[in-house]
C-alpha cells in the first residue's frame, strides 16, 4: 500500500491541492481558537452570572441557565441547524463560516460555564465571607482568591473539553463550511486514495490538538500546581 | 452614648430564625464576650455586625450613627471600621501568612506597599509569627493559622475587633498563645466583641458577659454577676453545668 501512496503523493501535493487544504486548515483552527477563546469568556460571565444572588440580575441569571442547561443537552449538530435556519430566518446573510462561528461558540460558552461554575464552587464559602469582610467586591475576590485556587479544578477540565471540541467543529461540514473534514471528503471525491487523504487529515488535526494539550499542560504547571509537597 | 449599640437585631437562615430581638450596647475600649450554648445565635450576631447576613429587624448604630445594611455604602463603610476573625479562620489558602495580612491594605485600601509590609511584618512578630511569615495555610498548625488570621484583622486597623470562637478548635497549649495575643489588644485598649468557650478567660478579660439562648439576650451583666450571681435561672442552669468540669 505504500508504493501506491508514495506513486500517487505528486499528483496529491500539488500547489492548488495544498492551498485548498491549508484553507480548510485555517477553517478549522479559527473556528477552534475563537470557539476556545469566546467560549471561555462567554462560559466565565455565564458561570459568574449563575452564581449572583438577588432579584436585580436574576434575568442574567436565567439567560445563563437556561443557555447552559439548553446547549449542553443537545447534539452539536442540532444547535448548528438551529443557528443555521436562524439566520436564515431572520435573513441577516452573513457567510456560512460566521454562522459556524456563532454556534460554535454557543457550544463552548455552555460547556465551559459548567466547567468553570464547577471551579468556582470547589473553593470552600468561607473565602468569599472572608473577602466580602475585608470590602473586596466581587471582582476583587474572584481575581485575588477565587480564581488562584479554582484553577486546578477548572483547567484539566476545560482542555478536555478544548480537545474534543477540535474534532467536533468537523460537524460544521453539515451546513457546508469547508473545514478540515470536508476537504477531505471532496479531494477524496476527486478519485485521490482515502488512505492518502484522510492520512493528511489525521496529521493536520494532530497538528492541531497536539499543541493545545502541551499549552493546558504549561498553564496547568504555571497555574494550577501545589504549591509544595 | 454607647460605642456600639445594637438594637433588637432578628436575623434568619432561610426558614430558620437564628436571632430573636437582640439588644446589647458596647463601650469603647472594652471587651464584651458572647456565651451561651451551641446554636444560640452567638456567631451569627458578629455576621450580622459585618454585613454577611442582613438582619430582619432591629438596627445597629456605631458612633451614634445607624448603619443601614442594606445600603451597600453603609455596609462598605462599616467594613472599613470592624474586622472579624473567623472560628475557621478563613486564611486565603493560596497566599503565604503575609500576602493574606496584607492584601486588603495593599489592594483594597491602596496603602503603601513597603509600609504596609512593615506593619505586617510588626503584627506576625508580635504573634509570635516573625518565623513563619512565608508559610502557606496549610502549613501552619491550627494556634499559627488562627494567630495568622489576628494579625490580619488588626492590619486593617478596626475600631472593633469581633473573635468568633477563636480557640475552639486549638490544642489546649495553643490556646494560651492565642489568649495571651487577645490579652495584649485588651491592654492595649482594642474594642472587641468575643465569642468564646473559654469561660476562665472570659471571666479574666471581660468588661461585660452577655448570655444568649436560642438567639435571645438572657442575661448582660459583669463576669462576677453573669458568673457569679446569675438572675436568670437558664444562666444558672449554664453556669453550673460549665463549673462542673
Amino acid at each position: 500500500m505504500l508504493d501506491r501512496i508514495l506513486e500517487e503523493a505528486p499528483r496529491f501535493f500539488t500547489y492548488y491541492n495544498l492551498i485548498f487544504l491549508g484553507g480548510a486548515l485555517l477553517t478549522t483552527f479559527l473556528l477552534t481558537a475563537f470557539g476556545c477563546l469566546l467560549g471561555f469568556l462567554f462560559g466565565f460571565l455565564m458561570a459568574v452570572a449563575r452564581g449572583t444572588t438577588g432579584w436585580l440580575l436574576f434575568p442574567i441569571r436565567a439567560l445563563a441557565f437556561l443557555i447552559t442547561e439548553s446547549f449542553r443537552r443537545i447534539p452539536f449538530l442540532v444547535t448548528l441547524f438551529i443557528v443555521f435556519y436562524a439566520f436564515r430566518g431572520t435573513g441577516i446573510s452573513w457567510s456560512i463560516f460566521w454562522v459556524a462561528l456563532v454556534a460554535v461558540v454557543v457550544i463552548a460558552s455552555s460547556f465551559i460555564a459548567e466547567i468553570i461554575r464547577a471551579g468556582l464552587e470547589s473553593v470552600h464559602r468561607n473565602q468569599w465571607d472572608a473577602a466580602a469582610a475585608m470590602n473586596m467586591s466581587t471582582v476583587q475576590a474572584l481575581r485575588y482568591v477565587i480564581l488562584p485556587q479554582a484553577w486546578k479544578v477548572i483547567l484539566p477540565p476545560a482542555f478536555s473539553f478544548f480537545v474534543l471540541f477540535i474534532k467536533d467543529t468537523a460537524l460544521a461540514s453539515q451546513i457546508g463550511l469547508v473545514e478540515l473534514t470536508f476537504a477531505g471528503k471532496v479531494l477524496n471525491n476527486r478519485g485521490f486514495s482515502a488512505a492518502l487523504v484522510f492520512g493528511t487529515v489525521l496529521i493536520l488535526y494532530f497538528i492541531l490538538s497536539y499543541p493545545m494539550t502541551r499549552f493546558g499542560v504549561w498553564l496547568e504547571a504555571r497555574f494550577a500546581t501545589s504549591r509544595h509537597r | 452614648m454607647q460605642h456600639l449599640d445594637i438594637v433588637d437585631i432578628s436575623a434568619r437562615y432561610g426558614s430558620h430564625q437564628v436571632l430573636r430581638g437582640i439588644s446589647l450596647g458596647v463601650d469603647r475600649g472594652q471587651i464584651t464576650s458572647l456565651v451561651g450554648p451551641s446554636g444560640s445565635g452567638k456567631s451569627t450576631l458578629l455576621r450580622v455586625l459585618v454585613g454577611l447576613l442582613p438582619p430582619e429587624t432591629g438596627h445597629v448604630s456605631f458612633d451614634g450613627q445607624r448603619i443601614d445594611y442594606s445600603n451597600k455604602k453603609n455596609v462598605k463603610a462599616i467594613r472599613d471600621r470592624f474586622a472579624i476573625v473567623f472560628q475557621q479562620y478563613n486564611l486565603f489558602q493560596n497566599m503565604t501568612a503575609l500576602d493574606n495580612v496584607t492584601i486588603a491594605p495593599i489592594k483594597i485600601r491602596k496603602r503603601n506597599r513597603a509600609e504596609v509590609i512593615d506593619e505586617a511584618e510588626e503584627l506576625l512578630a508580635k504573634v509570635g509569627l516573625k518565623e513563619k511569615m512565608r508559610s502557606y495555610p496549610d502549613q501552619l498548625s491550627g494556634g499559627q493559622q488562627q494567630r495568622v488570621a489576628i494579625a490580619r484583622a488588626l492590619a486593617l486597623k478596626p475600631e472593633l475587633l469581633l473573635l468568633d470562637e477563636v480557640t475552639a478548635s486549638l490544642d489546649p497549649e495553643l490556646v494560651s498563645e492565642v489568649l495571651d495575643s487577645i490579652r495584649q489588644l485588651a491592654a492595649e485598649g482594642m474594642t472587641m466583641i468575643i465569642v468564646s468557650h473559654e469561660m476562665g478567660f472570659v471571666r479574666e478579660v471581660s468588661s461585660t458577659v452577655a448570655f444568649m439562648v436560642d438567639g435571645k439576650m438572657v442575661e448582660v451583666g459583669s463576669p462576677a454577676d453573669v458568673f457569679e450571681n446569675p438572675k436568670e435561672a437558664r444562666t444558672r442552669e449554664f453556669v453550673n453545668k460549665i463549673l462542673q468540669h
